[in-house]
């Protein structure tokens, strides 16, 4: 391993090549910051690339940075992310309808407009809905985008700066000085120093934690998608209800999630879990959203794995001690959010604070008085514990 | 502390509606699945034994699950006629039927499932079964997978056309349909599995008009070579394909001189007038329900390939679930005798006989595939479709190109030329990462057409070989089940309605900045107040 035992450290080291990761990398590069970025295996292998590819994310701080970014990101990247915007929520009931409203007035209180659709409306801008419905919104915001392709641009884009990328590259530990601080990380590799560690590791991001003594709470779940073969475009691909989110792909594939989940014990995991029969129920429930695509064929299905915070919310804090270390955990909604959580992570990086949104709510000092048995109180464990 | 109250929105504690139960389900009719039945029946075992054959005509017409090219007549049309013939086809059928074994044709496992680490909530390993219009989940303490071989697709000018065929396909349709349109035929390849399925069809009546090896020399038993030549078949050694001629249906094959390391080199190109060419470069194990299902594979030469990593009892890595035939290893001994299919079936069936491993491989499975792909495919225009589902060329595989209705390459961009080098780290590349970007692969076909072609691609664009190139990934359903059949295997349950949401149904995860509290307890969080998740 003498060859390896070389590598070059970097002004700052990110573990975890999904979208968080990358895209604080190319944040960083594109300011000149010598930047890399490890993943265990290959970018976007984890939940990065198996998601549904949604953009619209009203509830969280980064709402206003996330709508700012998504339509210059081809331009900005330089590579194609297949971002489309715009979204369509259909209601099978008033109630639904009534739920609905809460993104509309998050929205609004933001800037940004709705219109609430009757049945016909609906209808027409969504030719493969069907009678069930009975009204919805049109959101002015929001959208969606392909995972992969955008997983990919962010690397091609930070190495176009001169960021680094290595992949099949495990961390292990960390190196530190008498001080605390970071001085390097361990990998399967060798020892890469850096002067700033991220660590936007997906779920493993609490276990790297815990080696620096930090307690970043948080349970691995398994979330699971279908995609149909590709059916004429409708005129809005993003298009979400009946319990599911998901879009039609620009080549016209319904690809679609939605329903239970379940808790797992992440530490057990070799490579991304198979799906289950949940397919069959999410077959149903997008058969119902659009009766007129029922007799697409499903040609495949897929798992991916998340993990969620105790409240479901974002971690992204430079916690005071090692003092140079920046956590960043999206808790199971971070692909919309990853062009802005990714620019907040290279300020936090870089100045020490986020200066287009208020991340105060991302701190983990929010977790201060958890309880220890937090997550059996919450019911995310496969079974009593014993 | 209080009871456990597990979240309601997880599947965790569901149970999965069960349609039937059995003891032993065995997935496919061939010599290796029939004596699986058997020896499990003579256990005392109930079995039920599925078959998708016979296969619908539309299906078919998709090049699926095997490449049928357009070869079979009409007579696939008449569905009791074609299950006629299937049963006909093997007299074991009749025999298992006797010996109680529920015995369904027309049936296809389209999913295999089972409990793991990251899959708490199944009670055991479960398939997803279908029939014509009906889906349904099936328990079994064993299931024994045997689901044979398939041919791999070699992209050369024209293969799309009616004509071009797997071999296994057209042997599919002539020893279990009596239904090949095929008269006279120009094989490609030369491994005994070529030459003995040029062989039975020559049996069945078709002319063998050449055999095209761009090899300098025969991967299969001499024997069956100088049988097949003394028979009538031109051999074309050096040799590869250049186009597949005729208006839809093709009328002949050209070919031309090739170097010994597949380059195209100076010499008469020739016109070998035929109404089939059949694709025999590569027997490949149909592994798709075992790595769907997560069972450990690995490459082996000896193997035939990608295969299942097997126990002497045929046991894969997932309890339960078992492998034999030709998905379980395909190499000469074992195509030459179905004895050794059969002996795997009865010992996968829990039956006492030893274990019977391949010889050493008998030639380079790797540098054959590709020089194969090298001369018929990447030393050409290139312009062929490797990937015929979504049009994806080798050329566009190799750049790792968007797909052209992104109209991506006609914007101005100083950085957005890329090939597959830029997607390397310290590993060869990555098929499934290049599927992502290409879209080769991931069209109706799943990618059984392309899969080792972009494998032997990967390899020559990066002086990797074949074998290191990882295996590009299934993903279940393995056949395409429309959502209105896929629905009916799964009743929702009213729990599970009322539960029912987009996401993980976390009030606390949509509440907006100007709403959040300062700490955040799991005693104090949010409840009872229903979100609709997004
Ligand atoms: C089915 C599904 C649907 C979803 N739908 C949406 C959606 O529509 N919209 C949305 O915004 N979000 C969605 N999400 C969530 C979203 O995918 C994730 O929140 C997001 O991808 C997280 O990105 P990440 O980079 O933080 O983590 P990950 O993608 O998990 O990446 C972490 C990376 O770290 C690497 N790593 C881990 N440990 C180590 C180590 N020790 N050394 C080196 N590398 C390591 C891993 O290999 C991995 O590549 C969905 C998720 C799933 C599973």
């Amino acid at each position: 391993m003498s060859s390896d035992d070389a590598i070059r450290g970097a002004s700052v080291v990110i573990i975890g090549g999904g979208a968080t990761g990358l895209s604080a990398g190319w944040w960083l590069a594109r300011q000149g910051v010598d930047v890399i970025v490890l993943d265990s295996g290959i970018v976007g292998w984890g939940a990065s690339g198996r998601n549904g590819g949604g953009c619209s994310h009203h509830f969280s701080p980064l709402f206003v940075e996330e709508q700012r970014l998504w339509p210059q990101m081809d331009a900005l990247l330089g590579y194609p992310t297949e971002f489309q915007p715009k979204r369509i929520r259909l209601a099978f009931d008033e109630h639904q309808l009534t739920l609905y409203g809460q993104a509309v007035r998050n929205a609004e209180r933001q800037g940004f407009g709705s219109r609430l659709l009757d049945a016909r409306q609906a209808k027409e801008l969504v030719p493969l809905a069907g009678d069930e419905v009975v009204g919805g919104y049109f959101y002015d915001f929001g959208g969606h985008a392909n995972p992969h392709r955008t997983v990919q641009a962010y690397a091609w884009a930070m190495e176009d700066h001169g960021g680094r990328l290595m992949q099949h590259t495990r961390v292990e530990g960390f190196r530190r000085a008498a001080d605390g601080r970071v001085t390097g990380v361990v990998t399967d590799r060798g020892e890469i120093g850096c002067d700033a560690a991220v660590i936007a590791a997906g779920p493993a991001t609490g276990r790297l934690a815990a080696l620096l003594g930090l307690d970043v709470p948080m349970v691995a779940a398994r979330a699971e998608m279908v995609v149909t073969e590709p059916l004429p475009l409708m005129p809005l691909g993003g298009v979400d209800g009946n319990g599911l989110y998901g879009r039609q792909t620009m080549r016209g594939n319904l690809a679609y999630g939605g329903g239970p989940h379940e808790w797992i014990e992440f530490g057990d995991l070799v490579g991304p879990p198979p799906a289950t029969p949940l397919m069959t129920h999410i077959a149903g429930r997008l058969a119902r959203l659009f009766p007129r695509a029922a007799h697409a064929r499903i040609i495949r299905s897929w798992a991916g794995v998340i993990e969620n915070t105790p409240d479901g919310r974002p971690i992204i804090d430079k916690p005071a001690e090692p003092g140079n270390v920046v956590l960043a955990t999206l808790s199971s909604i971070g692909f919309g959010l990853s062009p802005a959580s990714g620019h907040a992570i290279a300020e936090l990086v870089t100045d020490g604070a986020c200066s287009f949104a208020d991340i105060s709510s991302f701190a983990l000092s929010r977790f201060r008085a958890l309880e220890s048995d937090w997550a059996a109180i919450q019911g995310w464990r496969a079974a009593a514990p014993a | 502390m209080a009871a456990y109250t597990p979240d309601p929105k997880s599947i965790a504690g569901t149970t999965l509606n069960l349609h039937e139960r059995v003891e032993v389900l065995v997935i496919g009719a061939g010599p290796a699945g029939l004596a699986a039945a058997m020896e499990a029946a003579r256990l005392g075992r109930s079995v039920v034994l599925v078959d998708e054959n016979p296969i619908a005509p539309e299906t078919m017409g998709e090049n699926l699950p095997l490449h049928f090219g357009g070869g079979m007549t009409q007579a696939v049309r008449n569905r009791n006629a074609m299950l006629e013939a299937v049963v006909a086809s093997a007299p074991e059928i009749a025999e298992a039927f006797e010996a109680g074994i529920d015995i369904r044709l027309g049936t296809a496992c389209w999913g295999l499932y089972a409990p793991s680490p990251a899959v708490g909530w199944l009670p055991g390993p479960v398939a997803g079964l279908v029939d014509g219009e009906r889906t349904w989940m099936v328990g079994a303490e064993r299931i024994i997978v045997a689901t044979g071989r398939r041919d791999m697709g070699l992209a050369f000018t024209g293969w799309e056309k009616d004509g071009v065929m797997g071999l296994t396909a057209a042997l599919r349709l002539a020893q279990r349909y009596a239904a090949l349109r095929t008269r006279r035929a120009v094989v490609l390849g030369s491994t005994a599995e070529t030459l003995q399925g040029a062989l039975a069809l020559r049996a069945a009546g078709v002319e063998i008009a050449a055999l095209i090896e761009t090899n300098a020399t025969s991967a299969g038993p001499e024997a069956l070579l100088a049988e097949l030549e003394r028979g009538g078949t031109q051999l074309l050694f050096g040799q590869a394909p250049k186009r597949a001629e005729g208006a839809d249906a093709i009328e002949a094959l050209a070919v031309g001189p090739v170097s010994a390391d597949g380059a195209p080199i100076a010499g008469a190109e020739m016109t070998i007038a035929c109404d089939t060419v059949l694709l025999g470069i590569g027997a490949v194990p149909v592994i798709e329900l075992l790595d769907a299902l997560g069972c450990r594979t690995v490459f082996d030469t000896a193997r035939g390939g990608v295969v299942p990593v097997l126990d002497p009892a045929q046991q894969t890595t997932i309890a339960g679930v078992c492998a034999a035939g030709d998905c379980a290893g395909i190499w000469a001994e074992k195509t030459l005798d179905t004895e050794v299919a059969r002996a795997e079936g009865r010992r996968a069936a829990g039956g006492a006989e030893a274990a019977v491993s391949p010889p050493a491989a008998s030639y380079d499975l790797g540098a054959y595939r590709l020089n194969w792909v090298r001369a018929a495919v990447l030393e050409t225009d290139g312009t062929a479709h490797v990937c015929q589902c979504e049009e994806v060329t080798a050329r566009e595989i190799l750049e790792v190109r968007p797909p052209r209705y992104l109209g991506w390459e006609s914007r101005p961009s100083r950085r957005n030329s890329r090939d597959i080098r830029s997607l390397l780290g310290a590993a060869p590349p990555n098929p499934d990462q290049v599927k992502r970007l290409t879209r080769a692969g991931m069209g109706v076909c799943q990618g059984r057409r392309c899969r080792e072609q972009v494998t032997a691609l990967l390899a020559l664009a990066t002086g990797e070989e074949y074998g290191s190139i990882p295996a590009a990934t299934y993903r279940a359903p393995v056949r395409p089940l429309p959502l209105m059949v896929a629905a009916a295997a799964s009743e929702e349950s009213p729990a599970m309605a009322q539960h029912w949401d987009t996401w993980f149904g976390m009030p606390s995860q949509y509440l907006p900045p100007w709403d959040l509290p300062e700490t955040y307890t799991a005693a104090s969080r949010p409840k009872g107040h229903e979100v609709a998740s997004e």
